[in-house]
């Protein structure tokens, strides 16, 4: 083992065999795959032999290279950077590069189903171009006039927890508002709660989103379940972090006298 | 009514990095109509994925640095082969293009003054990398990203460019496909920016996604265009060796700029070993002053103590962490460590929280407790499409090009986080001169319908095939090929074999089936990419084949030193019919004002 990984070093004499191939025949896992497309589809089964480490993603590219080259699927970083690889696993909302296999048990089918709140393109692929709609009306980031571009480590350590978003939609596709009631038109999701929060929490942004989060973007709708917080694999706290407090910004602007006072004199 | 779906823009900037989107920013400021492509969607790009931070001299932390020094460090880490006006502009620059980040909304990690803070790199001899944790490429994607889309720029996600269009020389237009539809599209353009990034699919030990396929080099090389420096890929030292699935992975560089340090699976720290003699001085003499150092750097606090060998350039660790395993010293699974786990493990998943989920949820190691497994991986190419300066033009009438596409800044190796600072300044002068040439055109240039459905009919091909082998076999095997011929230690009869086989995958590539539908076809998809990354590996191959040298990131074990005459020379490839010519063009000469910065530093220049 360890002679064959030193060989496959770039640069030198052997290659090695992909992930899941030669070293591992001793165990197969057997993956249920959705396949198909907006017209209908089924789960297809495939045996897949397993290397130490795999992930889901390596499952399906190994699928792709032997048995279905037309298996769609969206990939980029395989290191959980970059959201793209993400699907239902198990019913569970996951990333694939990042779902191990050894984590299930050696018996059980693991199914790989595309994300259910979002229109099928095909197979693993769904049509998330809504998301990219929302994010195109979300008040931008506004400098306040005359800011001194100094603030904090510990400023800005809360706003940094929501700017680590790699925009997987996960928590669009748990959210059952999203997913149950089909609220696209009315509630933006988690996902734009937690950009809304990472501009509103800005130190040096200027610009209030209050009117867009209660009309637009629907925050009143979220009744505060945590499912989103669970599924996100950037461990964002999604609910107690951005919603809640975005929450109490909505109801603060909308509903305390004092501070409506006190925020027209300001202009804050 | 046209046969396919067209559009038409002034500017279409292809590839949705960070230098695509900083020229489509700087395009539409011009009010000019841009339009924007990339292969995957919005925000997914290989920008997205670095992590250490971008170069820039601030001198927030160390305030001695200035663009002098920047443009000294990456002269002498791309071995005197950069362009020297390249390597001038782009440290003079980038503290602007830092800050015009941070005032488009990007959120840096702060000095204890309230400014952004910058972190050591190899080769820089300064604190320069401004950096968010280690997920610097996120917050300037996303701040980037935001910008483009509030500028209500036409973005075409998914949709891959395969063939550009010119008209007596010029660039006229290009052709793709929608990979959701599997139809064809038409782009009518004045101008075109590459911003396609890197090849690192050719090589399978890589840090690089699929998207990587040597598209936007193998674009501009078919439309005319000069294409140099190929020989010069980038092996990142420290990539993950363990499990297999992630074998490439990156491990940032931060981890040694934070203090990450490396030893041989006898517990020896070996890079004292590997310190070029001319370099040495610069490094801490003994474990003691290195420990100093990071001390320092923890407290964030100046010191006169050198920074640890591990700093050294990335070629010369990754040959070094090379050597230790061939001579036997390598770890279990054929690598190196690297230790983090001294420091405070509350220091460890602040600075670097993503390596630390990235480890503990792919390899089962806690980063914060032992010490990682390491080894080389295919990273970055520093070569690419030749390009002015000043303007990012390519050889060819309005098309430009930026980032890891173009060529020139890095020379014979790239100093970590100089790329993503290359991005922000090239992408921006791309942006701006293709502006600025689209509305000098006098008259729109013209689509040739034959051009137009010979492509249509090349990238329709593999469909009408009954027989012929899969993409992905043949892929596979250019991996193999690459890794095994043409990887870090090269010599003759290795390279004459690779371009051999290259010239057999070539052939095999064009002979592939796909099956399936148009519909998301990945096959489909693969297939049309190969084409592009035989072509770049080819070129990668033949340089490697002429540079009998070795110099920065190329090593030839039958030619260990460095030639002076070679140090003089571009090897520069370009389409001779169906042909790759290559042939050595002078390197443009440093004037006197910058020799003279290497002097005063009493440092040689070559
Ligand atoms: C894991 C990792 C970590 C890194 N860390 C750092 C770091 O800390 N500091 C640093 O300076 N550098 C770092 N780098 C290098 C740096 O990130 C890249 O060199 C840089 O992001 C490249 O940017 P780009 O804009 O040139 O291309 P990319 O960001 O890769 O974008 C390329 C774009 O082109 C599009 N494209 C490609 N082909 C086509 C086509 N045919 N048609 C349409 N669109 C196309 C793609 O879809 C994509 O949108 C790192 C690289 C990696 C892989
Ligand atoms: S907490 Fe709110 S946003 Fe999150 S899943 Fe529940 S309802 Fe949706
Ligand atoms: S908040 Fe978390 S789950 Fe939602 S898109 Fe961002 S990273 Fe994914
Ligand atoms: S491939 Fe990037 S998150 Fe999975």
């Amino acid at each position: 083992m360890t002679q064959t990984m030193v060989e496959s070093r770039p640069g030198t004499a052997t290659a090695q065999a992909p992930a899941g191939e030669g070293q591992a025949r001793s165990r197969e896992a057997v993956l249920r795959v959705f396949r198909g497309d907006a017209s209908g589809g089924s789960e297809v089964e495939y045996r897949v032999p397993v290397a130490p480490g795999m992930v889901v993603l390596d499952a399906i590219h190994w699928i792709q290279a032997h048995r279905a080259p037309d298996l769609a699927v969206r990939w980029n970083c395989k290191a959980a950077k970059c959201g793209s690889c993400s699907a239902e696993v198990n019913g569970k909302p996951s990333l694939m590069c990042k779902t191990r296999l050894d984590h299930f048990a050696q018996d059980r089918t693991i199914s790989v189903r595309p994300m259910k709140t979002f229109p099928i393109i095909k197979d693993l692929v769904t049509d998330v171009s809504w998301n990219y709609e929302v994010n195109k009306r979300i008040p931008p980031f506004k400098p306040r006039p005359g800011a001194d571009w100094r603030w904090q480590q510990s400023d800005v350590d809360r706003v940094q927890e929501f700017r680590k978003c790699i925009e997987c939609f996960l928590c669009q596709d748990v959210c059952h508002v999203l997913r149950t009631h089909e609220l696209k038109h009315q509630f933006a999701g988690p996902r734009f709660f937690v950009r809304i929060a990472g501009l509103e929490m800005h130190p040096m942004d200027g610009e209030d989103r209050s009117g867009f989060l209660k009309d637009h973007a629907g925050i009143g709708l979220c009744n505060i379940t945590k499912c989103c917080t669970e599924v996100c694999p950037e461990s964002i706290t999604i609910t107690d972090n951005a919603i809640i407090p975005l929450k109490e910004r909505v109801v603060d602007w909308f509903y305390d006298p004092l501070r409506m006072v006190w925020r027209k004199l300001t202009g804050r | 009514m046209e046969k396919y779906e067209t559009h038409e823009h002034d500017v279409l900037v292809i590839g949705a990095g960070g230098a695509g989107l900083r020229a489509t920013i700087e395009a539409a400021h011009q009010g000019v109509s841009v339009g924007l492509v990339c292969k995957s969607l919005l925000g997914k790009a290989h920008t997205v994925m670095a992590e250490g931070g971008v170069a820039a001299a601030l001198a927030h932390v160390d305030p001695q640095d200035g663009w002098e020094t920047h443009f000294r460090d990456t002269m002498k880490g791309g071995s005197f082969l950069n362009h020297w006006r390249m390597a001038q502009i782009h440290a003079q620059e980038s503290p602007d293009r830092v800050r015009e980040l941070e005032h488009w909304g990007a959120l840096f990690d702060r000095t204890q003054d309230g400014r952004i803070l910058q972190r050591a790199f190899g080769g820089h001899t300064w604190k320069r990398l401004a950096h968010v944790g280690d997920r610097t490429g996120l917050e300037m994607i996303r701040t980037l990203q935001d910008q483009v889309v509030h500028l209500g720029v036409p973005v075409y996600m998914e949709c891959t460019i395969t063939r550009l269009f010119t008209e007596g020389g010029r660039i006229a237009g290009a052709m793709a496909y929608w990979r959701e539809s599997g139809r064809f599209v038409v782009f009518r353009a004045k101008a075109v920016v590459i911003a396609t990034g890197g090849v690192g699919k050719s090589y399978k030990v890589t840090s690089n996604s699929w998207e990587y396929s040597g598209d936007g080099q193998t674009l501009a090389y078919e439309a005319g265009a000069e294409l140099i420096d190929l020989e010069f890929v980038q092996f990142h030292p420290t990539g993950m060796v363990w499990p297999p699935g992630v074998m490439g992975l990156l491990v940032t560089e931060g981890v040694r700029g934070e203090g990450g340090i490396l030893r041989n699976a006898k517990g020896e720290r070996f890079m004292w070993k590997y310190l070029p003699e001319a370099r040495r001085h610069e490094y801490a003499v003994d474990e003691d002053e290195a420990r100093r150092w990071v001390e320092a750097a923890v407290e964030n606090r100046q010191t006169d103590d050198k920074r640890p060998p591990e700093l050294s350039t990335r070629d010369n660790v990754a040959r070094a962490i090379y050597t230790e395993v061939r001579e036997g010293r390598g770890t279990p699974h054929g690598g190196a460590y690297l230790d983090i786990s001294y420091l405070p493990a509350e220091r460890v998943q602040r600075k670097l929280p993503s390596m630390y989920h990235q480890f503990m949820e792919l390899a089962d190691v806690d980063i914060t407790q032992q010490p990682m497994e390491v080894g080389p991986t295919m990273h970055y190419m520093m070569g690419g499409i030749r390009v002015d300066p000043d303007t990012a033009s390519s050889t060819v009438p309005g098309l430009y090009a930026a980032g890891e596409a173009a060529a020139g800044l890095h020379g014979a190796n790239r100093l970590g986080g100089n790329s993503l600072s290359d991005l922000l300044v090239f992408g921006r002068r791309a942006g701006l001169s293709a502006a600025q040439y689209a509305k000098a055109l006098a008259s729109n240039p013209r689509l040739d319908e034959r051009e137009i459905e010979r492509e249509a009919g090349e990238t329709l091909a593999p469909f009408e095939r009954t027989s012929g082998e899969s993409p992905y076999d043949v892929h596979r095997d250019l991996q193999t090929c690459m890794d095994r011929h043409v990887g870090i230690f090269r010599v003759q009869e290795d390279l004459e074999l690779g371009l051999k086989t290259l010239a057999t995958l070539k052939e095999r590539a064009r002979k592939v089936r796909v099956e399936g539908t148009r519909l998301y076809n990945p096959g489909w998809h693969l297939a049309r990419d190969l084409a592009n990354m035989i072509t770049v590996s080819e070129g990668i191959t033949r340089g490697a084949l002429l540079r009998k040298e070795s110099r920065g990131a190329h090593s030839r074990l039958d030619h260990p030193s460095m030639d002076p005459a070679l140090g003089k020379v571009n090897f520069c490839v370009s389409r001779a019919g169906e042909e790759m010519k290559v042939a050595a063009t002078p390197l443009p000469e440093m004037p006197a004002e910058l020799r003279y910065l290497f002097e005063m530093a009493k440092e040689k220049v070559g």
